[in-house]
Order: C-alpha cells, then structure tokens, then sequence
C-alpha cells in the first residue's frame, strides 16, 4: 500500500502549544500536532516520553493545562458537554484492553451504542454483531471477557470502540500487553481499519506497522516531539540524534 | 546426531490416579490420619465432640419437655421448652392485637414470596418483582402492619414487638442502609469539595460512636430540639437512627470495594463517552459490589444483631420479649431456654444470609480476574 496518499483538509485533530504538568513534572511541552481527516500517525519514543500522555489528552482522560485542542470541530475545554461530544466521536484502544469483565462481549459492545446513542437495544445489538464480525470473533459474542484470549480480548476492545462509529480512533500500545503470537489477529484488523479511511493515532513500538500504515511517524522525548517525518524518510534517514539512537535500539536486537 | 538430541515419537496415554488417592477413604488418609500426630488430634477431637455433643442432645431433645400449659409440665430434667411454646405468639408478635397477627403474617408472607422470586434465577419478570419489593411494597406493608386506612384498624407501634419487630428494624435498616452507604461512598471519592467533606464528617461522626448512644439520642435527646407538638414515633426514632449509623459503615464497604475497580474500567467507561452517573452505575457498581458481596452480608448481619440493643430504649425486640418472659415469676429459671431460642432464632437468620451470600458470589462469578 502506498502511504502517500491524498488527503482531506479537514483537520479532525489539532493541538496547539498543549503543556501538561504532573505536579511539579513537566510532562508535555509545547506539543503541535496536525492530523488530517483519514491520517494515520504512529507515536513511538522511550518509555515515559509522553507519547501515552500526548493521545490521551485528546479525550481528555488527561487534562492539559496550556494550549488548545481542538477535536471534529468541538474545543476541549472544561465544558461537560464537549468533552462529551468528543468522547462520543474519539474511540479508543488500551493497552490492557479493559473491557468489562462482568458484561458478555455482546454486552460490552452494544452498552455505549444503547446509554450513549440511545440506540434502540435490538439495533444495538445488531451494530455490534456487526463489528463483532469484521474482527472475525462474532462465534464469541456471548462469552465474558474473561474467557477469551488476549489477542481476542483485544479485537473485542476494537469492536466495541468501532460500534459508536468514531471518527477518529486512538491505540495506546495496544499490543504490549498480548503474547507474541497474537500480536498479528490484532495488528490485521489494525491495518484493514486504516484501509478503510480510518483517523488513527497509534501509540506503539510495531515499526513493521508503521512502515505499512502510517503517514506519518512521530517520535516523542522527554515530553516534546523530536522528529516527525513519513515512514520511509523517518526510518531511513533521521535527522536527530535521538531518534537516530532510539531506532538503533528498537531495530538491531 | 548428537547425544543431546532426544525426539518423543509416541505421546504418552492418560493414566487413572493411583488406588487410595481418590475418594473418600483416600480423602481421609490425607487430612485426617497423614501422620501419627494427626491421627492422635483427630481421635482426641472425636473424644471432644462426644463428650460435649451427647449430653446437650440428651439435653435438648431426648430428655426435654415441649408441650404443656405451665412449668409443671417440666418433669423429665430436661430442657423445658414448653417455656418457649406457650409464649410463642408473644415473642412472635409481640403485643400485637391477637386477632390482627393476621396482618403481620401476611406482610412477611409477601415478602418471602418476592424475595424467594428474586432469588431464584429461573423465574422471569425479576424488574417487575424488584420495582415491587422496592416500592409499592413498603406502603402495602406500612398499611397492612400500622393500620389507618382502607379499614384496617391502627395498632400503634409500642404494641410491636417479638420477632416481627426485629425483622422489621432489620429489613428496613437493610433496605435504606445500602443505598445511603453506596451514595456516602460516591461522595466521599468525589473531586468536589463539599460533597467531599460532608461525606467524610459523616461517615466519622456517626462511625465513632456506639449504636447505643444514638439510640439513646433519638429517643431522649431529639424530643428536646423539636417543638412539642411534633411527635416522633419512637419506633421511627430508633429506625433512622440505625439507618444513619449503618449507612455510614456501608459507605466503608462500599468505598473498599470502588477502590479494588482497576482505572483502566474508569477509562474505557469515560472513552466510550458515558458520564459519571452511567460509569457508576453501570459498569463500577456492579463490579465492586459483586467485590463487597462478603463485606455487605457481613454488615447486614451485625446489623440485624444490633437490632437487639432497642432493648434500651424500650422497644420488645425478639431479645427483650423472651427477657420479659424470664421475669415473670411462673417462670423463674429457665433463661437457658429461653436465650437458647433467641440464639437459634437470630442464628438462622444470619446464617441463611451468609448461605445466600456465598450462592451470589459463585452466581456472579464470570471467570476473570480484575481486568
């Protein structure tokens, strides 16, 4: 698949200038990002650089204390009321999927379609079968979570995000915490959700996926972004030291 | 080939355990005689047991009286039960009209069928029947066991007592407890400062101090605030303020349980776009009660003991009526009876909630951890 690719202009994500403070911790300084309608963006960088930080600020699961966001139109501020909006229209993925244990995959998938959307149950139920389906998992819809495994727990997570038809989807590692040989059943779905148009924004260590899906890679440090740059450009040629020693880490072992 | 080299060609057939494992003689080997101490310990136990459980036998059943009109059906030297059976319906009902107990069994009945139906899983239309038990059935009851209206007549409530009025206090104590402890408990995790800190001072003024000083409170000490006209019945007195004081114990269960529910569940109820009341609602709270399960029947079951100390101000609870009954001279010196049946009494109840307790937590149990 080729990634340059043409794409909207409408920005769906912006963030202007955002600065984050954990107490006395600078967590993020003065982060710009731009992402386009249909964009697909993989955050990489070392652990505690921020990148988790950075997406989750976007649904406000983080509070950011300077700079703008802007999220499909709507300002995140500390209006109840958009941070609703945005939340309907941001879905995401975790790294330890939290799905919840206590309601079947069917339950799980059809709750926020039906107490969010007002979704009549009947209808819900059927959207959810249906992304249940194009996760290849709909035999276990009326199993608990906890009987699956960790690879379909996470396609389960994705089809639960999927069934509010976001317009703008986040991943927060969402293959850290899965076993080897499931990390690919989660990646493929990954990869055919981006082949459907899909915003995305993927905070992850897969650089086999970044160099097939992503526009665009970013790479975080110590609370800024560093280098962003296209796939190829990015992993063949960095500019900056830093990335260039943190590419040498994550690639030669 | 090297020597390290080692291939399995043929997988290797399940095999039974070996004899004497298995089964019950198999089972004694290994917790009751696996060695010469064990086998010594547990001789020794069954010589207890013997020597304590033949003669309270003997005692209870074999030797005892259990019909008569007065004590001088007791002549075996057993237990005298007949203390109990003539005084049955009054430590039952209390001083309640005799020929209205009607509507006090009555009450009770309704309430076993509704709860005996929410309790077994198969029956259908469990919303219906919990909108019921929760809210029409409270005014049926109120009317059925106060009186006052469609022609049933009033029997005040100093006239309550025995069994029905413990039960009374307990299921309302129960009823409004839980639902004031999960709110106090919301209040007192929340971000916003005043419910924050009215939760807190609640809960720790009402936690230290006993039940018997707010007993003591609402029925001597509430009377002086409020006008004189206004009178309270001592029996609603004696009610919110155990209400209020195991409401405040709930809300510690209740917060130990929001505390065991991992952040990842607050997050993906936030991301997929569901407010507080909804996130509670449902995905925290039927998680963490499922956790407080134990913690719960535990408080409900020191509270229906608790219910006991209206004693002190005056109300017959099951405790006091048989109390009084001791006292009456045509009976003096069969407390051993009598406290024996109040024991059996309230042990049946809480040991039924602790069975039920233990059903709900296999009932709930979906085959995960905490994620």
């Amino acid at each position: 698949m080729s990634n340059t690719r043409q794409l909207d202009d409408k920005v769906m994500v912006e963030m202007r200038g955002v600065n984050k403070w954990y107490g006395q911790f600078h967590v993020l300084k003065d982060v710009n990002l731009k992402v386009r309608q249909g964009e697909r963006i993989v955050i990489c960088g070392p652990s505690g650089s921020g990148k988790s930080t950075t997406i989750r600020c976007i649904n406000r699961l983080e509070e950011h204390q300077k700079g703008d966001i802007v999220v499909a139109d709507t300002v995140l501020n500390n209006d109840l009321k958009n941070i609703e909006t945005i939340r309907r229209e941001v879905g995401m993925v975790f790294q330890h999927f939290n799905l919840f244990p206590h309601l079947t995959v069917l339950e799980n998938c059809a709750l926020a379609p039906i107490w969010v959307r007002k979704t009549p149950r009947a209808e819900a139920e059927e959207i959810a079968m249906k992304y249940l389906r194009r996760v290849r998992i709909e035999e276990q819809a009326l199993k608990y979570p906890g009987q699956l495994s960790g690879g379909q727990q996470q396609r389960v997570a994705i089809a639960r995000s999927l069934c509010m038809n976001p317009q703008v989807m986040l991943f927060d590692e969402p293959t850290s915490a899965l076993d080897p040989e499931m990390i690919k059943e989660v990646l493929d779905v990954m990869i055919e959700l981006a082949e459907e148009g899909m915003t995305m924004l993927c905070v992850t260590h897969e650089m086999g996926f970044a160099k097939t899906v992503a526009d665009r890679v970013i790479f975080m440090d110590k609370g800024q972004i560093i280098e962003e740059n296209e796939p190829e450009a990015f992993f063949n040629n960095p500019q900056s030291e830093r990335t260039q020693a943190f590419l040498s880490q994550i690639l030669n072992h | 080939m090297s020597d390290l080299s080692k291939v399995r060609h043929e997988m290797l057939p399940d095999l039974p355990p070996p004899e004497n494992t298995t089964g019950p003689v198999g089972w004694m080997r290994r917790h009751l005689f696996s060695s010469v101490t064990n086998t010594v310990l547990t001789l020794f136990t069954l010589y207890i047991l013997y020597i304590l459980l033949v003669p309270t036998i003997d005692w209870a059943f074999i030797k005892a009286d259990w019909f008569g009109e007065t004590r001088d059906a007791c002549t075996s030297g057993g237990a005298c039960w007949v203390f109990v059976t003539t005084r049955f319906s009054q430590f039952l009902y209390g001083f309640y009209p005799e020929e209205l107990t009607w509507r006090i069994n009555l009450a009770f009945i309704l309430l076993a069928v509704q709860l005996v139906w929410l309790m077994i899983p198969k029956l259908p239309f469990k919303g219906i029947v919990s909108v019921l038990v929760l809210f029409v059935y409270p005014v049926v009851a109120f009317y059925l066991l106060y009186g006052g209206s469609f022609g049933l007549d009033v029997v005040e409530t100093h006239k309550w007592g025995g069994l029905s009025l413990t039960l009374v206090l307990a299921v309302i104590g129960i009823v409004a407890a839980l639902p004031f402890g999960v709110l106090l408990a919301l209040g007192r995790r929340s971000e916003m400062p005043i419910v924050k800190s009215f939760c807190v001072v609640y809960i720790e003024l009402w936690r230290g101090v006993p039940l018997i000083t707010v007993l003591f409170m609402a029925s001597v000490m509430l009377p002086l605030f409020v006008p004189a006209e206004v009178t309270f019945d001592k029996l609603l007195r004696a009610l919110i303020g155990i209400v209020m004081f195991q409401s405040a114990y709930m809300a510690e269960v209740v917060r130990g349980g929001l505390q065991a529910i991992p952040k990842g569940q607050y997050e993906a109820a936030q991301a997929l776009g569901l407010n507080y009341w909804k996130m509670m609602g449902l995905i925290v709270l039927p998680q963490a009660l499922k956790l407080m399960i134990p913690g719960i029947v535990n408080t409900f079951i020191a509270l229906f003991k608790d219910t006991s100390l209206v004693l002190i101000i005056g109300l017959f609870d099951l405790l006091a009526i048989v109390q009084a009954g001791l006292t009456d001279p045509k009976w003096l010196g069969y407390s051993v009876e009598g406290y024996a049946f109040v024991a059996l009494m309230f042990w049946i109840f809480c040991f039924g909630m602790s069975k039920y307790s233990q059903h709900l937590e296999r009932h709930f149990h979906t085959g995960h951890g905490s994620r």
